[in-house]
Formats: C-alpha cells, structure tokens, sequence
C-alpha cells in the first residue's frame, strides 16, 4: 500500500503578479520501504514535490494523501501533527542548529513533539548513522559528511514514515556524497521509510528503485527497478 | 553626488524594509533626545525665572541695600542726607495669596508718590482721566491705603474691581486702582505704595530693600565701599540682583543633577544605537566584502556606517524637538512645585524653544548616534574582503574574548571604588558622576561573561521549566552572546538606574519619615493659610498667639520665627527656638549625639546657635566655629555648639534662642506656632477652640499626622520627576528590545523555518520568541538590580552628599523594588509579542532555501 499519494497534483505560485505553474498534473505513489529519486533541471519542481510530501505546501489543484489522509484537509495544528510523527526532513545545507550540540540537535524534533526519552532515542539514531561518540560535538565542529549525517539522523529521530531529502549530497564532495547516499539507502531498507530524494547525483538515479524525472513541472518519466 | 547615491542605496533603503524597527529606533533616539531638551527646557523655565516679578519691577538700578529682618527706615534718611546724587527707591517685598484663585502673587510696596511717575506711563488708572476731579489729599489717601492696589494685566482685573488678597494670617478686600502691563512674561504681581504695604504687611519702622540708581559712569565697588561706610554694620550695600544670583546659585546642584539624570534614557539609547550598527555590521558583512572588493576602501565602510548612524539620530533628532518640548510642559509644572517647597518661591516662565535648544538636541541626537556607532563601525573598516564571506566568526570574537572583557571589567570597577571615595571638585561630585559612567561601563564589560553564565545554566533548567522552547531560546541568547550581552547591558542600565534611584529616594524617604517623628513632638501646628515655600515666612499676630497660648486646653505654646538671610553669599533661613517649650518636649537628632537639652541649654541667653546639616555642607562650617551674622543694623558673632540633622529645606538652617533673635529683631510675630495640648484635654476638642479663637484670621491647622503626610506628599511630588526619567529611559530600553528582537527574528529566520519543518507549531515559535524575551529582561533585571545596589551606593553616600550634604541612612524599599522589576520583565515580554507575531508569519518555505 502506498504511504504516500500525490494524484494529478498541480501547484501555482504568485510571483510578481505572474502566475508560475511550479507542478503540473503529478501523479506519484510512494511505499514503504521505496526509495525514489526526484531527478529534473533545477527549476523542474523537484522541491516543490518534496514540500506538498511533507505537507509543508498544498497543491492548488489534486490531491497528496498520507496514509490516505489528504493534507488539505488538515488544519494547522493536525499539519504540525503529521510532520512530527510521518514526515523527516534532510537539506543539501544541512540546516543545523549551531548553538546546539550534536545530540541536541537531533533530540530536537522528539522535544518538539514533546516525547519523552528523547536522549536515548538521539543516541541510537546517531549509532544508525555512525556518530556514536560525538554527540556532544558542536556542528562546527564536525565535516560536511559528519554533518549530513546529523541532518539524517535528526530527520530519521521521531521514526517517520516518510523521508524527503533535497539535494542532500549537493553540499558534498563525490566521495562523502556516495557514503550519504548509502546510508539513506539502507536506512530506507531498514526502518522501511518511504524516502524521496530530489538529487542531480547520476549515482543516486543508479541506487534508487524508482527513478521520476521531472521537466517544466511535469512527470516525463516513472523508472521502476 | 555618487557616494550619496551608493550612501542611500547601501545603507539607507534597505533601513525601510523593516519599518517597524525603524520607528521604534528613530522614537527610542526621539525619547533620548525629548528627555533631555525637556528637563533642560522645564529646568530654565521653572528654575530660572524666580523672584523675577521682583527684579522686572525694579527698574534699572545698580545698589541694593538690604539687611537681616528688614532695613531700618532710618536708612533711607541717612542715604537721602548724604551728598551724593543718587536715587533711592525704598521697597517692601512680600507675597500675597489671592484667595479667588489661590495664587500667591509677589506683593511689592514702592514709594508711588516719589517714584509713580516712572510708572505712570504703563499704569492704566481710574483717575488718569482728568474730568474726575480729585483733590491732591484724596490721592495720597488712596496711595497710602493698604486698601488699594495696583495689578498686572494678566490677572484679568480692571480699575475699580476688588481683589480679595491673604497677606499674613488676614484677608484684606483691596480696591485695584489700576493695571500695569507685565514687564517679563506672564509674571503677575501686586503694588501698592510702601506706606500701605507696611500696614497691610503689619511691618513698620523697616523696609526690605533700598535700590540705588548711581549717577552714570560710576564704579560700583567704589560706590558700594563708599555708602557702606555711613551704614549701619548689619546693613549691606551690594549690586542689584545679587539675591536672585544667590538663588540661582543654590539651584545649581539640584538643576545639575536632574540635567543628569535626563541623560539616563541617552545612555540607554547609545546602547541601543551600538546595538543597531553592531546588527547592521554582521548583516552586511557580504556587502562588505563586496564593496571592498569592488574597489571601496577602509574609510568608506567606516563613513557608511558613522552614516547609517548619523542619520538615526537626526531623525531621532526631528522627533525629540517636538516630543521634548511637550514633555517640558508637564516637567515645568513638577520642577516649579519642588524649586518652591526645596529653595525659592517661583513662578515657573515660559517655554522657549530657541536656537540653542535646537542645535543641543541635533548635537546629543546625532552625537550620542556616532560616538555609539564607532566601536562597531571601526570593526566593519577592518573587515576583510575574505572574512567578510566567513560566517559565525563574529560571534566566535565576542565569546573569546569574554575572559579579556572580564579583566577590563574588574579594573574599571576597581577605579570605580576609587573615584566614589574621592572629594567633590568646586562643589560637584565629578568623581562621583565619574564611578557611575565607570561602573555602568564595568557592567557593560562584564555582561557577555555573564549572559554566557547564566544563560548556559538557565538551559538546562527552563528546558526541564518551560520546555524545549525555552531550552532553544537560551541557547539561542548564548549563541548570540555579543548581540545578547548588548541588549541585556541597554535594559539593564535602565533598571540599574531605576534601582538604584529608587533606593535612594526610598533611603531619603524612610530617613525623613524617622526623622519627622523626632522633629513633630506637638500636638497641632498652625500657619498662615496659602501655599508653603521654603522662603516665605508669612507671620500670625501675636494677639492670636496669646489668645491661643491662655486656651485652657493648651499646655503650652512653641512660638518660631523664620527670617530670610544671605550669609556668606547664599541664602539661609534665620530662625528662632522658644527654649521653655522646647526644653520640656522636644527631641532632635544632633551630630555630637548629646540629649537635645543638654545642647539647647547652651543657646539660652547666650550668642550660641545651632546649625542644619545642609548648612555646614554649604559653608564649610562645624561645631566649635564661629560665625558672624548681620542682623538688623548690627552684626554680632554666634559659636556653632551643634549641628542638627535637617530635612526641611536645602536652604540651610541657623537657630537660635528666641530671647536672643527679639534682642536684635524686635518683632514678636511667630511664623509658626506648634500647640502642645494639656494633658486632660482632647486634641479634637482644643482644634476646635482654636479655629473659634481664630476666627477672622486666616490660619491653617494641622495634626502632628497632618503634616507628616503633607512632608510625604511634598517629597514624593518632588520626586515625582525622578520616577518620570527613570520610566521614559526603561521605556526607550523596552522599545529597543522590540526593535532587537525584530531584527533577531528576522536574522535567525532560517532557524525559525527549520523548526517548522522538524515539527514544531506557530504557538512553539511564538513561545520560544516571547522565552527570549523573557529571558533578556530577567537577565537586565538580574544585571540591573546588582549594577543598581552599587550606584545607589554612589548616589547615597557620593553623589548626594557632595551635592545636598544631607545623611541620608540606607533602606531597601521593597515593595518599590518588587513592584518596578515585575513591570519591567512584564514589560520586555509585551514588547516580544510583536517579534513573535513576525516569526509566525515567516513562510518556512521562502526562508529555508535563502542564500
């Protein structure tokens, strides 16, 4: 079953009194355990994708269904609901938090949705992507990598159904970029997450099982592995 | 013309993408400058133009002579008799109330028949039309009739009309003969020939002073050596207007220290300025490097930001002018009441907006704007074009070098201690005005290691509190520990300052209220009906005073007379002590700490006095010292055998036995009495046989309790300005925490819309700004309250004692305390609502892909 459904979904934005159509007519399923690579010239609406994914945004027209549940339907604090239980977030620049350390921002979103046992849960997810040891680093502190790394392990902390990743390797360099993109894509086999990646990597097209290429907002093609 | 155009598109446009920061920078500068051109208006106004009726209606002479309790008449004749072509004008100078309006008026006698003439020109009068036949007797009697009086224009009468007028203890019905126009302002006055003022005052044989017009060309030192020397000892030649200059002078310390305390709500807007440039400084550092890069050099980063800062005071400026000179307008009125129950009576002049008041708020305006802007400016000039593109380095700065800002802040605060124990230099306590601006300066210095501190600790703790909102805007506060430590050190001198005010004036309060109930052991006290001044002595008769002396229910009656003096070129209050009364009740703190009877026995009979505390401050004079007075036509040396403290007036005290003063004033007259009741009668019961044995004298009454609450309600009006600054500079401070805030959301909006994507909710982001808030103000309250205790240290004991002299004994007023920090922290998280708002507003999406 899919955990995640976008039908005939077109999104338009208001952009110096023109209107720009950002997605046109996208029709998307996503399972668990999937793992999908958004792939298009910059501009394509690969973002805008992963924003109505992660009911950041609402399509103007169709529909996005989490787990069946239209995200329009849902009201603000049923939105926050949603991001803090389904939806994981990871950035190309990373989007830590600087004046917190390692563990702390990775137990941010478990305080957020005020869960408890929020430091344990931190310290496992940082043994999942390999950082045991420097929690209490501070961002500064650590690499490019090590920082993706704290990104994902942040995005995977309140276990969400979902993973959307913009870009996450275009801070990177090819190497660290290739050991982020195994991680995501054991992750994703692991916790059984739907993961979707918006990415211009040829690597991350080769690793996916379902490559969608994007042109002008439009799904040109749906490859299935 | 190009580097204008760069100028304006560089730094001042992108000023107006956050207009409500800009408002709110331009009014906290606006208040800044307000304040000051306020109190320096309103003090001009209130302060400067005392007694002037007086002095406008003494015409162009250059001698005055004058003497304690009144010049002998017989002086006139001795100056008249003399060989010298002079021109004497004899005047008798009091105040009257008019009991319509209740204003007391300046009330002057003149010689209208020798001097009329001067003044007929002005004087519209009843008999000025020549078809009213009046014969030459009748004229004189109506100039020599106590009855008839002269006004000015501005109190709205015509010739013909009454005036009903409290001089003394009686009302007298006067006749208004005729009008003159104001010769200063709106300065109203009362004239009446000499004669009937004498009879109206109940003053004969005397007069008050003598102007002399010396023929032209003269040397006035010579002149006034010259007639000194056919005058009596206690009579003294001096120039005209010399009186008012003494009391200008007394008013010196009190206009200083206000004008001063009027700059609080300045320093704290510096702060904020420094704070505005230090932000604009980070957030361009890009356009920095670029402008550097692109062919600007050190000088034009350092003018563009002096600029950016110029500007804000100007425009600070333009508010000010407009909002000061309103704000004067309700300072006059508060400055006016305290000049007139602390010094001298006054009648507050008009103000004026002149060229001077104008360039003084473009001066502070745009200088304060500069002078706070160079610190951050000059760190922009050093900028390199590759730093510029290095993020957080700048935050890394502040928290290196918290170690170094600490010693800094150690030293300063040690030349603090140093400068507070220091004397005070030609009658100012510059040193003491010294170790405030040096341990302001050691908080400020001491504040990034303290945010830093508390702020880290605080983490943890409000984390486990008030959740992970407050956890994030902790860290957020300590990660911003330069822009933090800024804020924190603006509010935090506005709250030191009120703290420490507060417990100055609660210190001076809680002293004068002790000190009341060992000055007012009677049981009623009774005056002159009409507003009470430090320097108007209005006497009750003295048939009144045996007549209430002989009621059956009055144990016994304490008589004091009151005598303005100018000893040792300032003015001074002469008064006089009924020994037999007081040697059976009386209590009073003195120096020596010996038992008052003990000291008064020392006055009885002999030319011994007793003098106030502010009086040996003023000269220099202690127990033991001799000094000599002019009293009457005689001078006569005194020993000081005590000094008392004293809380009634700044003025200065000197007492002595009543038997003494009468041997030297003939005038029995008390200007008060203090009624002591018989112990078998009933104080509700004697109040009543008073006021029927008083009945056609106008006097007031008053319990022991009475007049404490009335002393309490005069010293809180009269400080009722301090408060005033104090509000406006927390105000300005509380506003520049809005402002800050605004930019601090609108700086750390990627955060904000990151903590949207990891789950958080509009009223978390909201809770987490208002936390921030929260916490900013409990850190200046924290700050604010430490840095306080040490500056109330310096105001009690430095800054008021070199200024006042008076001893004024430390009291924590809590409730004053508790009641002003709570509004304060109140007020900073008001003043989070709006940045608050801001956040929630902010589009995660938009702001989390911005470069």
């Amino acid at each position: 079953m899919a955990i995640l459904s976008l039908q005939s979904v077109s999104k338009e934005y208001t952009s110096d009194g023109q209107s720009v159509r950002a997605l046109d007519g996208v029709t998307l399923e996503v399972a668990e355990g999937e793992f999908v690579a958004l792939v298009g010239r910059s501009g394509c609406g690969k973002s805008t994708l992963l924003h109505l994914a992660g009911a950041m945004d609402f399509p103007t027209s169709g529909t996005v269904l989490i787990e069946g549940k239209a995200t329009s339907d849902l009201d603000d604090a049923q939105q926050t609901q949603l991001r803090r239980e389904k939806v994981g977030f990871v950035f190309q620049s990373f989007q830590l938090l600087h004046t917190l350390t390692v563990q702390e921002n990775v137990e941010l979103p478990l305080l957020l949705a005020g869960k408890a046992g929020a430091r344990e849960l931190a310290l496992e997810r940082l043994h999942w992507v390999e950082l045991d040891g420097l929690g209490a680093r501070y961002p500064h502190q650590l690499s490019g990598g090590q920082m993706q790394r704290v990104a994902i392990a942040r995005a995977l902390a309140h276990t969400p159904r979902i993973l959307l990743a913009d870009e996450p390797t275009g801070n990177l360099d090819t190497m660290t970029g290739g050991v982020i993109l195994e991680l995501l894509l054991r992750l994703t086999r692991e916790r059984k997450t739907a993961t979707i990646l918006a990415t211009h990597s040829l690597e991350a097209a080769s690793v996916c099982d379902t490559l969608v290429k994007l042109r002008d907002g439009r799904v040109e093609e749906v490859t299935r592995r | 013309m190009a580097r204008w155009k760069l100028f304006y598109r560089l730094m001042i446009r992108p000023l107006f993408h956050e207009p409500v920061r800009l408002v709110l920078m331009v009014l906290t500068v606006g208040l800044g400058v307000a304040v000051v051109l306020a109190i320096e208006l309103a003090g001009t106004a209130a302060a400067g133009s005392f007694r002037s009726s007086m002095e406008s209606l003494a015409g162009d002479n250059d001698l005055e002579v004058v003497a304690s309790g009144g010049v002998p008449e017989t002086v006139v004749a001795t100056l008249a008799t003399q060989p010298y072509p002079l021109r004497l004008s004899p005047r008798m100078e009091d105040f009257a109330v008019d009991t319509r309006t209740r204003e007391t008026l300046p009330l002057i006698g003149l010689d209208l028949i020798a001097e009329g003439s001067r003044y007929a020109p002005s004087v519209n009068t009843d008999k000025a039309d020549s078809s009213n036949k009046v014969t030459m007797e009748e004229s004189v009697r109506d100039l020599e009739n106590p009855e008839s009086v002269w006004v000015s224009a501005s109190l709205g009468k015509q010739a013909g009309e009454h005036i009903s007028l409290l001089i003394n203890d009686r009302v007298l019905d006067c006749v208004v003969r005729g009008v003159f126009p104001e010769l200063s302002g709106d300065e109203n006055a009362i004239l009446m020939d000499i004669a009937g003022a004498q009879s109206a005052l109940n003053r004969f044989g005397r007069v008050d002073r003598i102007l002399i017009k010396l023929p032209a060309n003269s040397n006035l030192e010579e002149w006034q050596k010259r007639l000194s020397g056919v005058l009596p000892p206690g009579v003294e030649v001096r120039p005209q207007g010399t009186g008012t200059e003494e009391n200008r002078k007394m008013l010196a310390a009190f206009r200083w220290n206000l004008r001063l305390l009027s700059y609080i709500a300045l320093v704290v807007g510096a702060f904020l300025i420094y704070n505005t440039i230090s932000v604009s400084v980070v957030r361009r550092r890009s356009e920095i490097g670029i402008v550097r890069a692109l062919g600007g050099d050190r000088r034009d980063v350092l003018a563009a930001f002096l600029g950016e800062a110029a500007c804000l005071g100007l425009a600070g400026a333009l508010v000010g002018l407009p909002l000061g000179r309103i704000m004067a307008g309700g300072a006059v009125k508060l400055m006016a009441a305290t000049v007139e129950s602390l010094y001298v009576s006054s009648r507050p002049g008009t103000i004026a907006l002149t060229p001077y008041s104008l360039a003084l708020a473009l001066l502070i305006g745009v200088g304060v704007a500069v002078v706070s802007a160079l610190s951050p400016a000059r760190e922009a000039m050093q900028v390199s074009p590759v730093d510029a593109m290095a993020q957080g380095r700048r935050e890394y700065i502040a928290r290196a070098h918290k170690g170094r800002d600490l010693a800094i802040a150690a030293v300063l605060a040690g030349l603090a201690a140093v400068a507070s124990r220091m004397p005070a230099v030609a009658g100012k306590p510059l040193f003491g005005y010294l170790a405030t601006i040096l341990l302001i300066a050691a908080a400020a210095y001491a504040m990034p290691a303290l945010v830093n501190f508390i702020s880290r600790i605080a983490a943890g703790v409000l984390g486990k509190l008030f959740g992970v909102e407050a956890m994030l805007a902790s860290r957020s506060l300590a990660g911003s520990l330069r822009r933090t430590s800024v804020l924190v050190g603006a509010l935090a001198t506005a709250v030191a300052m009120m703290v420490s005010v507060g417990i100055m004036v609660g210190s001076f309060r809680q002293t004068v209220v002790s000190w009341m109930s060992n000055q007012l052991p009677a049981d009623l006290y009774l005056r002159p009906a009409g507003d009470a001044a430090a320097d108007r002595h209005p006497t009750i008769s003295v048939e009144l005073t045996e007549k209430i002396a002989a009621l059956p229910g009055v144990a016994a009656v304490d008589r004091l007379r009151a005598y303005e003096i100018s000893y040792d070129g300032m003015p001074a209050t002469l008064a006089s002590v009924d020994l037999r009364v007081l040697r059976a009740y009386r209590k009073s703190d003195f120096f020596s700490g010996r038992p008052t009877s003990e000291v008064l026995e020392q006055l009885r009979g002999k030319n011994n006095i007793i003098v106030s505390e502010p009086f040996t401050f003023k000269h220099k004079v202690k127990t033991g010292d001799t000094i000599t007075l002019a009293l009457g036509e005689s001078r006569a040396s005194f020993q000081i055998v005590d000094v008392y403290y004293d809380y009634a007036s700044e003025r200065g005290y000197i007492l002595m036995d009543r038997d003494v003063l009468l041997s030297f004033l003939p005038d029995e007259r008390p200007a008060n009495l203090a009624v002591f009741v018989a112990p078998d009668a009933k104080a509700g019961e004697v109040r009543k046989e008073i006021q029927e044995a008083a009945a056609g004298h106008r006097i007031l009454i008053f319990s022991d309790r009475d007049l404490r609450t009335e002393a309490v309600r005069i010293f809180d009006r009269t400080f009722a300005i301090t408060y005033a600054l104090e509000a406006v500079a927390v105000i300005v401070a509380v506003m520049g925490i809005a402002g800050a805030l605004i930019a601090l959301v609108i700086d750390r909006r990627r955060e904000l819309g990151l903590l949207r994507f990891l789950g958080a909710s509009s009223g978390q982001l909201r809770k987490l700004i208002l936390v921030e808030a929260g916490l900013l103000g409990l850190l200046a309250n924290l700050a604010g309250f430490v840095m306080g205790y040490f500056l109330s240290l310096i105001l009690v004991f430095v800054i008021n004692k070199q200024s006042f002299g008076w001893t004024i004994r430390f009291h924590w007023p809590v409730a004053m305390l508790l009641g002003a920090l709570t509004v304060v922290y109140a007020a900073t998280v008001v003043s989070g609502l709006y940045p608050a708002r801001v956040a929630v507003r902010l589009n995660p999406l938009e702001v989390i892909h911005e470069e």
